[in-house]
């Protein structure tokens, strides 16, 4: 009995703090501590940055169009969230790829601001 | 009436060696969500324990991405994928100085396998790479690697 009152707890638990697309421009601001601007997070994200890709060489330069992996070829849904309900939604994935595909396109982690400035843009994408 | 039961299970039990050829992927979904976001579940059964392990040990490089979990995840899938592993039918699994070979197109299977592919075609635009198993293999992502299922795209 106690175990199940327990997992009612935790589900109740994720439900609350399932996240919204707008949760993370809010969070991201809140650590750079400066307001985004959708304009520096287009130029962010389509050009490079020094590596071999930018964020568009596998999301695409109009994210809320299907993209595809750079190497692999692989179908990446849109990654903008007008055109696709599913992203940022959950903030383990999103913290997981903001890691990954920083470290690839700019072999380093991107900061608060640069994070910021590409969820304005995304969400400014009709 | 207990004939008609059992006739289906019969012909079942019959069609499974025809199917062992597939590289049926087991289920389990810490790989499939991380390792099939960036390309097509590769069958765990095509390299050995050892070189999964190796893999599983260097994510944040992986072939020049980085594919880095946390440490829960990465443990777990290296258990599965060490579980289901194959043995010796993936033939040579380690390179000439001994070191454990971390892609299935190296080992000594896939290049016996794929002796009639020449190099040209491997390097078609709709191909690009021969870990694209899914350009030839129309239903890899389902571990169905069969003579049936290939077209080789132009
Ligand atoms: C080499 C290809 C590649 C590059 C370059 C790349 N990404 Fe990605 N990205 C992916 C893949 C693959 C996924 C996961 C597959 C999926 O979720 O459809 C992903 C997922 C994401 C997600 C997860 C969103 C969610 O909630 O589902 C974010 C955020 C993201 N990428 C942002 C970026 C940013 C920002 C850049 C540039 C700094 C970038 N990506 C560059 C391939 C790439
Ligand atoms: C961030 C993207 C990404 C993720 C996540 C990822 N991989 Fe990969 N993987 C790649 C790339 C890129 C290649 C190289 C493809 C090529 O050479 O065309 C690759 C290649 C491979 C190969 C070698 C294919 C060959 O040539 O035989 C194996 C095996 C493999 N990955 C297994 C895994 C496993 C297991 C996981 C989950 C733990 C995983 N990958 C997760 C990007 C990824
Ligand atoms: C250029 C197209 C192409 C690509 C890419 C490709 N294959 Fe193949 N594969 C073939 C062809 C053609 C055959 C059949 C060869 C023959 O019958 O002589 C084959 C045969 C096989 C077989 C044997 C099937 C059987 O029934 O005996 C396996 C297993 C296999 N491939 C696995 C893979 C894997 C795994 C990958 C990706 C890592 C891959 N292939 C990539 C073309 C391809």
């Amino acid at each position: 009995m106690r175990h199940i009152l327990l997992i009612a707890a935790a589900v109740l638990a994720t439900n609350v703090y399932a996240e919204t697309p707008r949760d993370f421009l809010t969070r991201f601001e809140k650590e750079a501590g400066a307001p985004a601007s959708a304009e520096r997070g287009a130029r962010f994200f389509t050009t490079k940055q020094g590596g071999e890709w930018s964020c568009a060489s596998c999301h695409t330069e109009k994210p809320t169009q299907p993209g595809r992996h750079a190497r692999t070829d692989k179908a990446i849904t849109p990654l903008a969230p007008a055109a696709n309900a599913e992203r940022f939604t959950d903030a383990a994935k999103v913290d997981k790829w903001f890691r990954r595909n920083c470290n690839d396109t700019l072999n380093r982690v991107c900061s608060p601001q640069e994070k910021a400035d590409v969820m304005a843009w995304l969400l400014a994408l009709k | 009436m207990k004939l008609r039961i059992a006739l289906p299970v019969l012909l079942a039990a019959l069609a499974l060696p025809a199917l062992a050829d597939n590289y049926s992927l087991p289920k389990n979904a810490a790989f499939e969500e991380e390792c099939t976001s960036c390309h097509i579940a590769y069958p765990p059964q095509m390299l050995d324990a050892h070189s999964w392990l190796h893999m599983m040990n260097g994510l944040a490089t992986h072939f020049g991405t980085d594919a880095s979990i946390d440490d829960k995840r990465r443990a777990a899938i290296a258990d599965f994928l060490a579980q289901n592993s194959g043995g010796r039918k993936t033939g040579r699994t380690v390179d000439a100085r001994g070191n454990p070979l971390l892609r299935i197109t190296e080992t000594a299977r896939f290049e016996k396998k794929h002796r009639k592919v020449d190099a040209a075609t491997w390097k078609r635009a709709s191909i690009k790479s021969p870990a694209n198993c899914g350009a030839c293999h129309t239903q890899a992502a389902a571990g169905d690697y069969s003579e049936r299922s290939i077209t080789i795209p132009k």
